[in-house]
């Protein structure tokens, strides 16, 4: 076991059960409390989002007999932004026999996340990831399959060996439409009741217990209080809040951060995931990125222009004045390194000046050699669709031309504090997928934020969330008219009229940019001291700004879009200084997280596993001021943390 | 390159609410510039002349959500083919360009506010059937079940609707078939989808009928369809359908056998 001086707070119970690491997740399930089946009905669960993790949990917890509440703000359960999900998701099947194993994809999983994760949390993940292949199969979702009828593998984002399952480049939408499925089977039988368009703005407590939400419906503007036995935020990442990600328009950090607000710790903000192979952007009016996938990276090849400023067109430019930097700079993995390490080398280009396209705002991803080596008939088979969509989004043909990328923000580690259970500090509050913090450490690895989510929400949960509520049998459940549903829906109905009555000069959409712009600066791939403590400057005094100056037409009786974006961006800029003050207080570099006081001599990131081998919990102080951290002690006793190297 | 547009926007400020075109003349449009960012430029311009901004369904901007969809120029998605509104990029206009943009017209789609309508009727089409039954936990190993490599893409292709409505908003008769057949034909197609093929064929086309209109054969819908699902998937429907009406009388004579015998 690896021993490090740092002292966790003794309140933050992680309740990781004992024994061997393989044997932790059976024994736990055998000890954990059940529900009689005729009991289950009476317990009552809200489950927030309907994403992968959303959606498994509300369709297996109504088929064990539970009586489900489903809330999504889209208009159908189904677009869920899991639904974008390109690449594909990863299970230790071995199927292709080249080594493959659940120790591996474990072993693998703490070293990308640069060993900022809980090992029995990920070797759990590793254990379910081989049932949900079986689960997803039986459902229907069309995988990619072999002439022969098995299913087919593809290696992915730094792995080296072929684990990833995906369906052509719609993985993600398979899976979702898979669980999706499921959830409709159990709503038409009753056991769900689904509220769309709905959206959760706030957690309530009784006696610091969760015990409901407060919803608003966007189509109504109707402001109602649920209750429940235990709630469930699945409410995804929080990536939006540098305004320009590859997230969905509407993903937001309102679910998490209210419960945030209601004493949830809010876990490793700082840790953000920011993608090598996405669109650059083209101009100010720009209003998200799109991620290329990163399995064009297994066949394209990254490079820069040694020139400073190269304005010739890509096939004007020789070989000889190519930098195919990441070849260069890793040699072993070269174009297949992880994200961060990718990204970063590709941000030092363009910082560097050479970057390429008119605005040398990105790197180019060739296909030119493999289109030699392959044939164009094998790269359209394998990237068809994503060629497709790179050129009606650029005009440009990426099978003449090499595509232009660069680097942007994809995916949050950090999220809600969780114990094993996955449950937060609050009793009664779970929290699955994205939207927690719990199996990636600093850096996720590609193609396991699919499994992750589904691990949650098919195995974990239910398996986990009747043992907190064995505790409650005969408890009946808060009354939704009690004085603290009222109190709460009295303060989201105050918050609405102050939108729409402070009636100042600059849009929801104007702050949402200025506050993007202020964390893609100081708090992006590269981070340092000077510039984390001026934007939390920045950001409390934008804080100010929005409070005094946003403009919300309209009412709040009605469908109103720039309503629904003021409560998120509100919430945005307050989690932005609470990242600043994470990644300021984080003096080491671990994967995503790089701070340029803490690298190596050739530039990769230095952690310091002594003094930050641990978990940073925040505790919420109120608007404006620093929250309070409590650290959770990291221990490895089967992975030794080493520098990760891909050279 | 920049241009100038005029666009003509239906207003509509709730359901029951009286609807209307409004005209916007909007300067300055990037050829980059989506659809719907171009419509991002028309808001933030109408907020700051304290109007109200044209409510309108998005989210991925990815194409593959289904969130967004409006008619432009009297096509759903606009002028090209296999494209969702917020793929649609304005290099595909010209300056001077009039661009007529309304909301899905369908009974069955009631608008909710200006270019946003209501879909659910969608959902509940799959939650009469469109899913196998296969509770969490009981799945035996994945390569246990062959698929052959033909029939997984025959259900890919028609897996791959995202749901978005163009094809009810592009029918005469504002039907939903082609949605309908997409997801029969998926989970159909399957070795794990035949236990309860006609159960579900029987009870999803009696759902879609309950709500949509009747089919007949413009493919109307197959042309604006941004996911490809072709007209196949139709005449699959039909023909489950009809041997649902035989195989489904079979299956349950033969659940009350074994109901007899136990
Ligand atoms: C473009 C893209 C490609 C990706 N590709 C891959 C890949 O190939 N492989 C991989 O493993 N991962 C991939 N990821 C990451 C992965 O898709 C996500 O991490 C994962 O799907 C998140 O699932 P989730 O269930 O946690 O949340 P989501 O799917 O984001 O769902 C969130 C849900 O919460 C609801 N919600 C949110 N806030 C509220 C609120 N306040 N009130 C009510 N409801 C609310 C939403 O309506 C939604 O239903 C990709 C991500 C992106 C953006
Ligand atoms: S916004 Fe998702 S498909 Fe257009």
């Amino acid at each position: 076991m690896s021993q490090t001086q740092i002292a966790g707070d003794p309140a933050l119970k992680s309740n990781i059960p004992a024994g061997p690491l393989a044997e932790k997740w059976d024994g736990h399930r055998f000890s954990t409390k059940l529900v009689a089946p005729q009991n289950r009905r009476r317990f009552q669960v809200i489950i927030v989002g309907t994403g992968l993790a959303g959606a498994a949990a509300a369709a297996t917890l109504g088929e064990q007999g539970y009586a489900v509440k489903s809330f999504c703000f889209q208009d159908s359960p189904r677009r869920a932004h899991s639904i974008a999900a390109q690449g594909g998701i990863n299970a230790a099947k071995n199927y292709k026999n080249d080594g493959d194993s659940v120790y591996r994809l474990f072993y693998d999983t703490i070293k990308g996340g640069d060993y900022r994760a809980r090992e029995a949390n990920v070797h759990r993940l590793a254990q379910v990831s081989t049932q949900i292949i079986d689960q997803c199969a039986a459902q229907g979702v069309p995988f990619a399959r072999e002439y022969g009828g098995l299913l087919d593998n593809r290696s992915f984002g730094g792995a080296q060996v072929s684990r990833t399952f995906y369906a052509r480049g719609q993985t993600g939408q398979q899976l979702e439409l898979g669980a999706y499925q499921a959830l409709s089977r159990q709503i038409e039988l009753g056991t769900v009741t689904m509220y769309n368009r709905h959206e959760m703005l706030d957690l309530v407590l009784k006696d610091g217990r969760a015990v409901g939400i407060i919803v608003r419906d966007l189509v109504t503007g109707e402001i109602s209080s649920h209750s429940a036995h235990a709630v469930v935020l699945a409410t995804g990442g929080y990536s939006n809040v540098f305004y320009l990600s590859t997230g969905a328009k509407g993903c937001n950090v309102t679910a998490i951060w209210r419960a945030h607000k209601k004493g949830a710790y809010f876990a490793n903000p700082c840790y953000t995931q920011i993608h090598p192979t996405c669109i650059p952007q083209s101009g100010d009016y720009q209003s998200k990125l799109t991620l290329m996938s990163e399995s064009l990276r297994n066949d394209g090849r990254v490079w820069s222009a040694t020139k400073q400023g190269e304005s010739r067109r890509a096939s004007e430019i020789p070989d000889s004045e190519r930098d195919y930097f990441l070849e260069r700079r890793y040699p072993a993995f070269a174009n297949l390194v992880p994200r961060d390490v990718a990204s970063r080398a590709a941000k030092l280009q363009v910082d560097q000046g050479f970057g390429v396209g008119e605005l040398h705002n990105g790197v180019y991803l060739d296909f030119r050699d493999a289109i030699q080596r392959l044939g164009r008939t094998v790269v359209e088979q394998r990237y068809g669709n994503l060629f497709d969509m790179y050129a009606n989004i650029t005009g440009d043909d990426p099978y003449s031309v090499p595509m232009r990328i660069y680097p942007a923000p994809h995916y949050t580690m950090g999220g809600l504090w969780v114990d094993y259970n996955l449950m937060s500090n609050v009793p009664g509050l779970f929290v699955a997928g994205e939207a927690n913090f719990s199996d990636h450490g600093a850096n996720r690895l590609g193609a396991s934020a699919l499994m992750q989510g589904l691990a949650d929400g098919y195995f974990v949960l239910p398996a986990t969330l009747p043992g907190e509520l064995a505790n409650q049998l005969g408890t009946p459940v808060a009354d939704p008219n009690g004085p603290e549903f009222r109190d709460a829906e009295q303060a989201v109905r105050d918050e609405v009229s102050k939108f729409l009555s402070i009636n100042g000069k600059q849009t929801v959409d104007t702050f949402h940019r200025k506050l993007g712009k202020i964390m893609w600066e100081n708090c992006g791939m590269a981070r340092n001291a000077a510039g984390l403590k001026q934007a939390r400057e920045d950001i409390v005094a934008l804080r100010e700004e929005f409070w005094s100056d946003v403009k919300v037409l309209g009412s709040g009786n009605t469908l109103n879009q720039s309503l629904e974006k003021a409560g998120r961006v509100a919430d945005f800029i307050e989690l932005g200084a609470l990242m600043c003050q994470d990644a300021l207080d984080r003096e080491e570099s671990c994967g995503g997280h790089f701070r340029e006081e803490h690298q190596t001599p050739d530039g990769e990131a230095l952690r310091d596993d002594d003094n930050y081998a641990y978990v940073a919990a925040w505790e919420y102080q109120g608007a404006g001021k620093l929250a309070n951290l409590h650290k959770e002690a990291l221990e490895f006793e089967y992975v030794h943390p080493s520098q990760r190297s891909y050279k | 390159m920049s241009m100038n547009l005029t666009l003509k926007v239906w207003r509509q400020a709730g359901a029951t609410a009286a609807g209307d075109f409004e005209t916007y003349q909007v300067p300055g449009v990037n050829e980059d510039m989506s659809f719907l960012e171009m419509l991002d430029v028309v808001n933030e311009q109408l907020i700051g002349d304290g109007r109200e901004p044209i409510a309108f369904d998005h989210d991925c901007r990815e194409g593959i959500c289904g969130s967004c969809g409006v008619v432009i120029n009297g096509r759903p998605h606009g002028p090209l083919q296999g494209v969702t509104t917020c793929q649609l990029h304005m290099r595909n206009y010209r300056d001077g360009d009039t661009i007529v943009v309304e909301p899905w017209r369908a009974a069955a789609f009631p608008v909710i506010r200006d270019l946003v309508v209501d879909r659910s009727a969608f959902d509940r089409i799959i939650q009469a059937g469109g899913y196998i039954t296969a509770p969490t936990g009981g799945a035996r190993d994945a390569n246990l079940t062959l698929i052959p490599k033909a029939v997984a893409d025959v259900a890919m292709d028609a897996a791959a609707c995202i749901g978005c409505g163009a094809c009810v908003a592009a029918c005469p008769n504002s039907a939903a078939n082609l949605f309908t057949g997409a997801k029969i034909t998926a989970l159909n197609v399957l070795p794990q989808g035949q236990p309860e093929r006609w159960a579900r064929v029987a009870a999803m086309v009696d759902r879609m009928e309950d709500q949509f209109g009747s089919c007949t054969n413009y493919t109307e819908c197959e042309a604006v369809c941004p996911a490809g699902i072709s007209v196949n998937v139709i005449a699959k429907m039909n023909r489950d359908y009809l041997k649902s009406r035989f195989k489904d009388r079979r299956s349950l004579i033969r659940q009350a056998d074994v109901a007899d015998e136990a």
